[in-house]
């Protein structure tokens, strides 16, 4: 074996032009699909995680039938006191109730529609980024005040600042007539116009009196310790939870269905373009491949009548291309790993990137960073790629007549 | 000319001496040159959809309101002319695609729920005349002129209020003064559109119902213009700015809709850095090909340099064995991309992940567009690069010294 290895990397440097072209082949792949990839799998974790932790969180407990319309009839009741219970069974804070219903807020001189969401002053930070962007004034800290907080950009449409009043008028879960006055006491700035534009909280208590909900809630949202962490903690909810009533749990991949999606769309078209990238190189080991073994008959013709089975010669051949691979996948990960850590310095930025950025959560610089896995998988699908391309010619030698190879021009 | 001849048979004959090799390279081409094309006619379906019904609900190419109406889209911001104004200057200008129209942010209220929506009081007849969303009604009728007292509004809103065609809402916004102005309409059709987010969100009335209701006399908020075509619409901008006059803010969708005007940019981009890197892992194969072709003829090439044919014949004798290499290849590749999307031309369904595309803002259907440009930017950049890849070995060849090169080995 050992004699197989000293040939074949003989070999290799037998053309030296011709190997390093090939090498280049996979090493311009192999970097490119490194920096690739480290960029988007690091998108897609900021993408899930900025849009999760901003308000929606990791599963959320509801009413049957609750994802799908929203209605404010399909309620949970007794909200507050199921997320103190879920608290103390999961020995987890990040748990935190809410109601929501759809309102018209008017100020002196202007009306919009507007979601209004009951949250639990004290919890709600745990499980969502708004209340810390609260800009000016603060957060609701009194579970009852007539207090509310509202986007900046609801705020400049509406003409309100800090201390204004805001009435609501809406329908209550029976159907009444609803309606509260309420002040003016934090303003969030979030980045994401539309969310500054269309939510506003106020405390879950006093939401429960003007929409007439006597305890009930619509949304417990569960935080995770990590994504990750979300598979296990489902079930634990769905046993603790009272049977009788049919509430159910979903996690994020079903309170977010186009999360997930925009990220499998984007990656089938990713790994369309890889796989072009992919096979590309491997014609090009191809052709190198083939022609080293062709333009050495002669040769293999020699050691063959001197007993070298074919099959040894083929382990030869594909050796070289293992040899270049392995070179291919050091180089194009080192190279890859430095531009990636360029960009992670310095951010990464694509001319029309901050409008598309908007529209999933994510700020219009990225900083990619290379892990072990985006260093490694495109290098090693890229030599997987070349061994396999190099069959065929290793296959070649099987039917080699070594006296007509030695005479072979 | 005798001469170009005699090259040319030389390079065709050189290009099939080796015809394992010329093959593996043709077919490393055309799989480039497919995947050029191919992809670039999906993306590029993909944007123009996104383009077509991001305009169909802006709608219109060009839109005209008053200079504040975007940032603060209420009743206080109406254009200064009246409905009667505007039909004059449109028609004085021969202007035929527009349409004028009350827009509003509005709360909408069945028995049970209430949403936010954007209420348009509208002419039927003008909104047909730009294509606009909600004149496709699928369910009940169309709204029959401007004094029509009922409402067309989407499935998935009408689901989401839990009613239905026949039944009444109220829609509910405010008057110039901060007064509540509501009205009760019947649902007398619904519509169906590409995005949800527009099914969801868009009410559309009589215009002088909604007029009525609001007590804004013969006001509109806005009007929109169609165009011939979106790709260039600064010669329509240019016109109506001039018989519009000042006070107005008159802008094209591009600036209407920041996302899907960058996405056009984006895309452009997009197509000449995934050309450009297909044809660089294709360059590494093609120099090596050529590099090699040179290398076995060193002898060869010595000799017909000895007997007195000039360099220069020799580097294009090399130079035109690459452009008949990348011709041969441009077409092979070329056919191969119109076979395989002509089949796709009644669209690829992907409602897989219709919500992750909503989110790109695309619709669940794609529909792929060879566009001629793009196949001749492929083309080209295939042909040009090829050329600059294939000088080098080209340079090389003809540089031989005569002797040297006989007596080489």
């Amino acid at each position: 074996m050992n004699m197989s290895l000293r040939l074949a990397w003989r070999n290799l440097w037998r053309q030296p032009r011709r190997t390093w072209l090939t090498i280049g082949a996979m090493v311009f792949s192999n970097a490119l699909l490194v920096f690739m990839i480290s960029i988007q799998f690091g998108i897609y974790d900021l993408m899930i995680d900025n849009t999760l932790q901003s308000f929606t969180g990791h599963m959320q407990v509801q009413a049957p039938g609750y994802k799908e319309d929203a209605r404010i009839r399909q309620s949970i009741p007794n909200v507050a006191s199921l997320a103190l219970d879920l608290r103390q069974e999961l020995d987890l804070e990040t748990i935190a109730a809410r109601a929501a219903a759809f309102a018209l807020a008017s100020s002196e001189e202007r009306s919009y529609g507007v979601q209004i969401f009951g949250v639990d002053p004290d919890y709600e930070p745990l499980v969502s980024t708004i209340p810390g962007l609260v800009r000016s004034g603060s957060f609701l800290e009194d579970n009852d005040a007539a207090e509310i907080v509202i986007g900046q950009v609801l705020a400049r449409n509406l003409r309100v600042e800090l201390g204004d009043e805001i009435t609501l008028l809406g329908s209550g879960r029976d159907g009444s007539f609803a309606a509260a006055v309420l002040a003016v006491v934090g303003i969030f700035d979030t980045g994401v116009p539309d969310m500054d534009r269309s939510i506003a909280e106020i405390p879950l208590g006093h939401f429960q009196n003007v929409f007439a909900m006597e305890g009930d809630g619509h949304q417990i949202v569960i935080t995770a310790p990590n994504l990750d962490a979300t598979d296990a903690l489902k079930p634990r909810v769905e046993n603790f939870l009272p049977k009788d009533e049919g509430l159910v749990v979903h996690d994020w991949d079903a309170l977010q269905p186009g999360l997930r999606q925009a990220i499998q769309a984007d990656l089938s078209s990713a790994f369309f373009m890889y796989g072009v990238l992919v096979v590309l190189v491997a014609f090009s080991v191809l052709n190198t491949q083939l022609m080293s073994v062709l333009e050495r008959t002669r040769e293999f013709g020699v050691v063959m009548s001197l007993g070298l089975t074919p099959g040894r010669l083929g382990r030869i051949v594909l050796l070289e291309t293992a040899f270049m691979g392995l070179v291919s996948v050091a180089l194009g990960a080192l190279l890859g790993g430095l531009i990636t850590m360029y960009f992670g310095y310095n951010g990464f930025s694509y001319p029309g990137m901050d409008e598309m950025a908007a529209n999933f959560n994510l700020p219009d610089r990225f900083y990619p960073q290379a892990t072990i896995a985006t260093l490694l998988l495109g290098p090693t699908i890229v030599f997987i790629g070349a061994i396999l391309a190099a069959i065929y010619p290793a296959l070649r030698l099987r039917w080699l007549e070594p006296v007509a190879a030695m005479r072979a021009a | 000319m005798r001469l170009l001849g005699i090259i040319t048979l030389l390079a065709w004959r050189n290009l099939w001496r080796n015809y394992r090799r010329t093959i593996i390279m043709l077919a490393a081409i055309s799989i480039g040159v497919w995947a050029m094309i191919f992809m670039t006619a999906l993306m590029r379906g993909m944007v123009n959809d996104m383009v077509k019904d991001g305009i169909e609900a802006l709608p219109g190419y060009v839109q005209i309101h008053h200079p504040n109406f975007r940032d603060d889209p209420s009743v206080s911001n109406l254009l200064p002319q009246t409905d009667a104004e505007i039909s004059a200057q449109f028609s004085s200008a021969k202007i035929d695609a527009w349409a004028s129209r009350v827009r509003v942010p509005a709360v909408i209220s069945s028995e049970y729920e209430s949403r936010g929506i954007t209420l348009f009081g509208v002419d039927p007849l003008q909104e047909q005349a730009i294509d606009a969303i909600g004149s496709l009604v699928t369910e009940g009728r169309a709204l029959q002129g401007v004094s029509d007292t009922g409402v067309v509004i989407g499935h998935k809103l009408a689901e989401k209020l839990d009613t239905e065609l026949g039944k009444r809402i109220v829609v509910m916004s405010q008057d110039p003064d901060n007064e509540i102005a509501d009205r009760g309409y019947r649902i007398v059709g619904l519509f169906e559109a590409g995005l949800a987010a527009y099914e969801e969100t868009m009410v559309f009335a009589g215009k002088s119902t909604v007029q009525d209701m609001l007590g804004i006399g013969d006001r509109v908020s806005e009007v929109a213009v169609l165009g011939t075509d979106y790709r260039d619409v600064d010669p329509l901008l240019n016109e109506i700015k001039a018989i519009t006059g000042g006070g107005v803010e008159v802008l094209p969708w591009q600036d209407l809709n920041a996302y899907l005007g960058s996405m056009l940019g984006v895309m452009d981009g997009f197509v000449l850095v995934w050309m450009i890197v297909v044809f660089l892992a294709l360059s590494f194969g093609l120099v090596n090909t050529l590099v090699m072709a040179v290398f076995e003829r060193v002898r060869e090439i010595g000799l017909m340099l000895a007997l007195g044919m000039r360099p220069s014949h020799i580097l294009g004798q090399i130079i035109v064995e690459s452009i008949m290499l990348l011709i041969i290849g441009l077409v092979l590749g070329n056919t191969l991309a119109y076979v395989s999307v002509v089949p796709l031309k009644g669209g690829i369904d992907i409602s897989l992940v219709a919500e992750g595309m909503e989110m790109f803002g695309a619709a669940s259907t794609l529909y792929p567009a060879l566009e001629f440009r793009d196949a001749v930017t492929a083309n080209v950049v295939v042909l040009f690069l090829g050329l600059l890849a294939s000088l080098s070995p080209a340079w090389r060849a003809s540089r031989y010294e005569p002797i040297e090169a006989i007596t080489k080995v």
